[in-house]
């Protein structure tokens, strides 16, 4: 929609240049899809053209202007390590988005961290992988912010007024892990009501990123020698006990994508799947009637 | 230069914070359409250097020095694109608002991309077909059928097919500025507070901003209280509403008027004004507001002058009625059935936003173009609120983005012309996505404590239904839905004992209005719910039930009165076959599916079927008028003037086909003009899906008797007796000469007639539709995921006029049900206000959440309709909650008494009721 009150779009990327009723405008599918009648300036962050996606042998560097689009085309990329099999997860968070294909031509991959909703699917990306934020501060520094850290809060991240999202950078070690991914939505290809991420390191140790069910980005990381599993997979009580220790009752977000108990019980059902796929119990999971 | 449009340069500059959308309409491109402007709905799909996007979220600025493509210029001059060709083969639109974002999209794909529609076109919603339509156009299957002639029984395409497709179709705001020099625009300050008294309004700091003409306020309002809805009689409505009202009642009701040169200054403006409120104490909840010392949301009103039952209580209407004994009918069962059933607020979700433009001549009468269901009742409106004489207003309908009901009211068309009126200026208003969501109207919601009883031998014993109608703010549409609701759900069943306590009460929320199915929906969901609990608890098969109590041909329609609606008949009966069609497609499902082998679903799967049934009367009560002129003109071709609109209902191709019957000639001969007050004498409406049975059948008369006119004149010429003569396609036959329907025109002019009938035609005698739906899903006890495996719907729809459009109407009753069935709810706060405000938090079906459905029609032929027709369009809607419902419950034993069956909702009551699966520890 129009943003009527707007009156200059600057082409800059330096916060220094940031004042009170400025926004850093990326792909701007969010701005213009939610609306502002109190923003002044747009500062447009696509013209500093920065690369869209670095790889090296230490991982990725994702612009936060990369489009959804550009991230989607990543897994064809010719010359990346073939061991980093973690790099399934890119599509599959893609494809989490509700918005269509078409969207992903415009929206961007900090666009979507910022925005910090629960269900925003590149946070589930990119703190699953350890991803680490490079901020650009107002006074001319830089800090580096884990992204499961970035996002504190439904629609809330810990950037300060001016502060501006440059980069997340996506370590080789996790993209080379042994991952799973499960998600849930009250409608088919809808917003996500849960996402859960398994990452098995080389270690062995697994880490569980819990997204979209709880209203910031939860870790749960379970060490190699002392893990929830071992090898026959019986190690689902600690789990359990992980995450009733992890995340307390008003953590589940509530609103129409899914009642907080419903999160509750399927973050606990789809944690044990990811627990069972990666850890043991290759065959799956058993049920019963309760 | 800025940037490229469909080749040409354009050198406007757009302004910093404008989105390419609102500067391609403003540069001429009016087929890019706004339909949520947030992303959402994909109806301003253009492609920017190739790349298909949504110009509602691209900011303008940015496509300075690219290349835009819209749908304007998807093909050379004359030309179609194959794709817009497809859509046109398939008929892949009903309103046609989404259609260019569609095109759009769908001619950016590949074949792999085509393979996979449920992703690639989730980010395009359409309200209207239900997307199988869609898919086949994508797809390049082409639903042209044969006899192209297109008369009764033919697949003849929508006369506006190309102009739809070309992005040209003008819809209420596709206007050319020059038209409207001077065009001003309206944006309303909305009430913040559930309920309040406006103690002050300060617009001086608004009026000094630029742009800014006027403000209005409740001091500027004419007196006369009104209601928005528009019925035959206005009296069916209580008098309850004001153009703007010093007390609000609901969070979003209208405060004030700023009326300003453009958009952004209205908007502005909105924001400076200073306003006021004393804050009353407000009721959310219809229970609350029945109890005494609650407060009255409309306790200033004067019940009898104002026709509301009881303003002291709340009660806008109440219908109390037995026939026979239900305690003894109760008693004498074997099985008794008692639950409450609650169905929730829904929105309509029309793709194009309810909006209008008024402006006066310099003879100074008042034009109104509206998006409307019924300008000729808008009219009357106008004219009784302004005091207004009829042939001072005229009010116009281009095509109509979708209605579903939420047009059969008059919310926009009085502050542009309260504004206009005074200003002297065209005003315009535009409701945004949120504005439709939030304060305009929705379903009413229904509580519905249900008690059914029935004998050991299924014998239905006893059926009473105690109903709370929540009507929100205003009381337009409360009685009457209220009234309808109760009608056709419980005559459809035999019962020597029915029973009815029904209240529609006001509360301080959003009002509610008419909505598809007018309470019937609501009334289904518990009735048939109810029907499947007392088949169950018999241990019968629930069709079986149904057979044993559904009324029969000639049995008396009962539901509140101890006679019969004195002008509802069965002009035709097949609901008998209706119901065989759905059980016989899912018995030969079940064998399909048994037959393809293990269903991969795992242990945590269970599988049910379910079914439910549904009548409505074919014309709402009390009256529906129509008015045809039909004219032959000198070229040869046929020209109808018809009142009703046409919102994707398909009645225009319906005109047609009625006429070109009549007249032995051929639906594309048949030209119609529609919605018009300055064209014919009067039409209630197109509601009440009376398209086809009213405006229809008085386009029916007047073809008849044109045909006859048409021989006389003939016979004359040739000196042939008019017995000899016969129409046939641009031409009379007389005796074995071919007279052309050209030279037809020239004789009658050299002798002073014209070739012009009317035809009439007052909506009574009735009759009754049919539509029963069956549904086998699986559902997953471990999550609530539902698929839904096979769905069949048969409906009687007497003769069908035009089978694909009919089939059409049924699938987007289907899809928009589901919708209601399984996610879609208005959520209303703790303070009132509506939460669930932009298409993200409303969800509505996509393609992806759509199953394709088999459509199956029983064979009658309707005494009463045109040619046998009935209608069709409402109905489907009404079966479709209970039998998904009766699914989930033949699947996993539990009853889901509360609408929507999100996945949530299903998970936990299966967790509730100890049938959920859960993994061992």
């Amino acid at each position: 929609m129009d943003l009527n009150t707007i009156e200059a779009v600057v082409p800059t990327a330096d916060p220094a240049d940031w004042r009170p009723g400025d926004a850093w405008l990326a792909g701007g599918t969010v701005l213009f899809s939610y609306g502002s009648t109190t923003l002044r300036r747009l500062l447009d962050l696509t013209r500093a053209g920065w690369p869209a996606i670095q790889a090296d042998g230490g991982g990725i560097e994702l612009a936060a202007t990369c489009t959804i689009a550009e991230l989607y085309a990543l897994p064809e990329r010719p010359g990346l390590p073939a061991g980093w099999t973690a790099l399934e997860l890119v599509r599959q968070c893609c494809d989490s988005f509700v918005a269509s294909f078409k969207i992903w031509n415009a929206s961007t991959v900090g666009g979507n961290i910022c925005t910090a909703l629960p269900a925003g699917p590149m946070t589930s990306l990119c703190a699953a992988l350890d991803g680490v934020a490079t901020v650009l501060e107002p006074g001319g520094g830089r800090r580096q912010v884990p992204v499961a850290g970035l996002v504190v809060g439904e629609a809330r991240t810990s950037l300060a007024p001016g502060e501006l999202l440059r980069s997340i950078h996506l370590p080789a070690a996790a993209l080379a892990s042994r991952v799973a991914f499960r998600r849930l939505s009250l409608s088919n290809l809808g917003r996500s009501g849960v996402l859960l991420i398994g990452r098995l390191p080389d270690d062995g140790g697994l880490v569980l990123t819990v997204t979209a069910a709880t209203r910031r980005p939860v870790q749960l990381r379970f060490a190699a020698a002392a893990g929830c599993a071992g090898p026959d997979g019986t190690d689902a009580a600690r789990l359990r006990q992980a995450l009733d220790a992890a995340i307390p009752a008003e953590l589940y977000h509530d609103d129409i994508h899914g009642h907080p108990q419903w999160r509750r019980d399927m973050t606990y059902r789809l944690a044990e799947e990811i627990r069972a796929e990666l850890l043991g119990n290759p065959a799956g999971r058993t049920t019963e009637r309760a | 230069m800025a940037m490229e449009i469909n080749g040409t340069p354009h050198g406007n500059e757009p302004r910093p914070g404008a989105c390419l959308r609102t500067f391609l309409r403003e540069e001429g491109l009016l087929g890019v359409k706004k339909g949520c402007d947030g992303g959402d709905c994909g109806a301003c799909t253009v492609h920017v250097d190739g790349v298909p996007v949504h110009s509602c979220l691209y900011p303008a600025v940015r496509a300075e020095g690219k290349s835009v493509t819209t749908v304007e210029g998807l093909a050379g001059g004359g030309t179609l694109h194959p794709m817009q060709e497809q859509f046109l083969a398939a008929q892949g639109f009903q309103c046609g608002f989404c259609t260019a974002g569609m095109l759009m999209t769908a001619v950016t794909f590949d074949d792999a991309q085509k393979d996979n529609l449920p992703r690639n076109l989730k980010g395009n919603l359409c309200r209207c077909t239900g997307y199988r339509a869609i898919d086949d156009a994508v797809r390049g299957v082409s639903t042209d059928g044969p006899g192209r002639c297109g008369r009764v029984g033919a697949n003849a395409g929508a006369p506006a097919g190309p102009a739809v497709v070309t992005g040209t179709a003008r819809y209420t705001l596709d206007v050319d500025p020059a038209d409207y020099p001077g065009l001003l625009h309206l944006k309303l300050l909305r009430s913040p507070h559930a309920h309040a008294r406006i103690t002050s309004i300060d617009a001086s700091a608004a009026l000094a901003l630029p742009g800014v003409r006027a403000v209005f306020t409740h001091g500027d309002s004419p007196r006369q209280l009104f209601s928005t809805a528009q019925h035959e009689l206005f009296t069916d409505d209580p008098d309850d509403t004001l153009v703007l009202d010093s007390v609000v009642r609901h969070v979003g009701q209208r405060v004030a008027a700023v009326v300003a040169d453009s958009v952004q200054q209205a908007e502005a403006g909105v924001r400076a004004l200073v306003v006021d409120y004393e804050l009353l104490p407000a009721v959310l909840d219809p229970a609350e507001a029945l109890r005494p010392g609650a407060p009255a949301v409309h306790g200033d009103k004067d019940g009898a002058a104002a026709r509301i039952a009881d303003p002291a209580r709340n009660l806008v209407a109440e219908l109390h009625s037995e026939l026979g004994d239900v305690a003894a009918g109760l008693a004498a069962a074997d099985v008794v059935h008692q639950e409450t059933y609650t169905t929730q607020r829904v929105q309509h979700t029309a793709l194009e936003t309810h909006a209008s433009i008024a402006h006066v001549d310099d003879g100074g009468r008042l034009h109104v173009r509206s998006s409307t269901q019924t300008p000729f009742l808008t009219r009357r409106a106008l004219c009784r609120v302004f005091g207004l004489a009829e042939e001072d207003v005229h009010v116009v309908a281009g095509r109509v983005g979708g209605g579903f009901g939420g047009k059969q009211e008059m919310l926009t068309e009085d502050i542009v012309a309260l504004a206009a009126l005074a200003l002297r200026r065209p005003v315009q208003l535009e409701y945004t996505r949120t504005e439709q969501l939030t304060a305009s109207t929705t379903r009413h919601p229904f509580v519905i404590r249900i008690s059914a009883g029935a004998r050991r031998d299924g014998t239905l014993t006893a059926l009473a239904v105690d109903v709370l109608v929540n009507t929100g703010a205003y009381g337009n549409h409360a009685p009457g839905v209220m009234y309808h609701g109760c009608g056709e759900s419980l005559a459809v069943y035999q019962c020597a004992n029915k029973k009815v306590d029904a209240r529609s009460v006001y509360t301080n929320t959003v009002p509610a209005g008419a909505f598809r199915g007018y309470g019937l929906s609501q009334m289904f969901f518990a009735v048939e719910s109810a029907m499947d609990e007392l088949a169950a608890a018999l241990g019968m098969d629930p069709m079986e039930f149904r057979r044993r109590n559904m009324i029969r041909d000639g049995d008396p329609m009962l539901s509140t009165s101890p006679e019969p609606e004195e002008d509802v008949h069965f002009g035709s009966y097949g609901l008998d076959q209706c119901v065989e069609l759905v059980d016989d497609a899912l018995r030969r499902g079940a064998e399909r599916y048994a037959e393809a082998g293990p269903d991969g679903l795992g242990p945590d799967w269970a599988v049910g079927t379910g079914t439910a049934l549904s009548m409505i009367d074919t014309v709402p009560p009390r009256g529906h008028f129509a008015h045809t002129v039909l004219e032959l003109l000198e070229d040869g071709t046929f020209r109808a003037s018809v009142g009703t609109a046409e919102f994707g209902n398909g009645t225009t191709t319906v005109h047609a086909q009625l006429a070109a019957t009549a007249l032995n000639s051929r639906a594309g001969l048949v030209r119609v003009r529609q919605s018009d007050t300055a064209l014919t004498d009067h039409d209630t409406g197109a509601f009440g899906s009376t398209g086809t049975v009213v405006a229809g059948k008085a386009t029916l008369l007047a073809a008849q008797d044109l045909a006859g006119e048409i021989l006389k004149v003939a016979a004359d010429a040739a000196g042939a007796d008019v017995g000899e003569c016969r129409l046939v396609p641009g031409a009379v036959d007389c005796a074995g000469t071919l007279l052309p329907l050209t030279e037809v025109c020239a004789r009658a002019a050299a002798a002073g007639r014209t070739l012009r009938t009317e035809g009439r035609w007052g909506g009574t005698p009735r009759s009754v539709a049919f539509n029963v739906h069956g549904f086998r899903v699986a559902v997953n006890t471990g999550t609530g995921e539902l698929r839904i495996l096979q769905s069949v719907q048969a409906a009687d729809a007497g003769v069908v006029v035009n089978p694909r459009q009919c089939r059409g109407q049924i699938e987007g009753g289907i899809a928009q049900a589901l919708g209601a069935a399984l996610y879609e709810e208005v959520l209303v706060g703790d303070d009132g206000a509506v939460t669930t405000d932009i298409l993200r938090q409303y969800h509505i079906p996509t393609f992806a959440d759509v199953p394709r459905s088999e459509v199956y029609f029983a064979s009658t032929h309707d005494s009463l309709g045109p040619l046998g027709a009935k209608s069709m369009s409402e109905s489907p809607f009404n079966p479709v909650a209970p039998a998904l419902a009766n699914a989930i419950r033949n699947a996993t034993g539990v009853r889901f008494t509360r609408l929507p069956l999100a996945r949530d909702t299903i998970y936990l009551g299966l967790k509730a009721a100890g049938v959920a699966a859960v993994p061992v520890p």
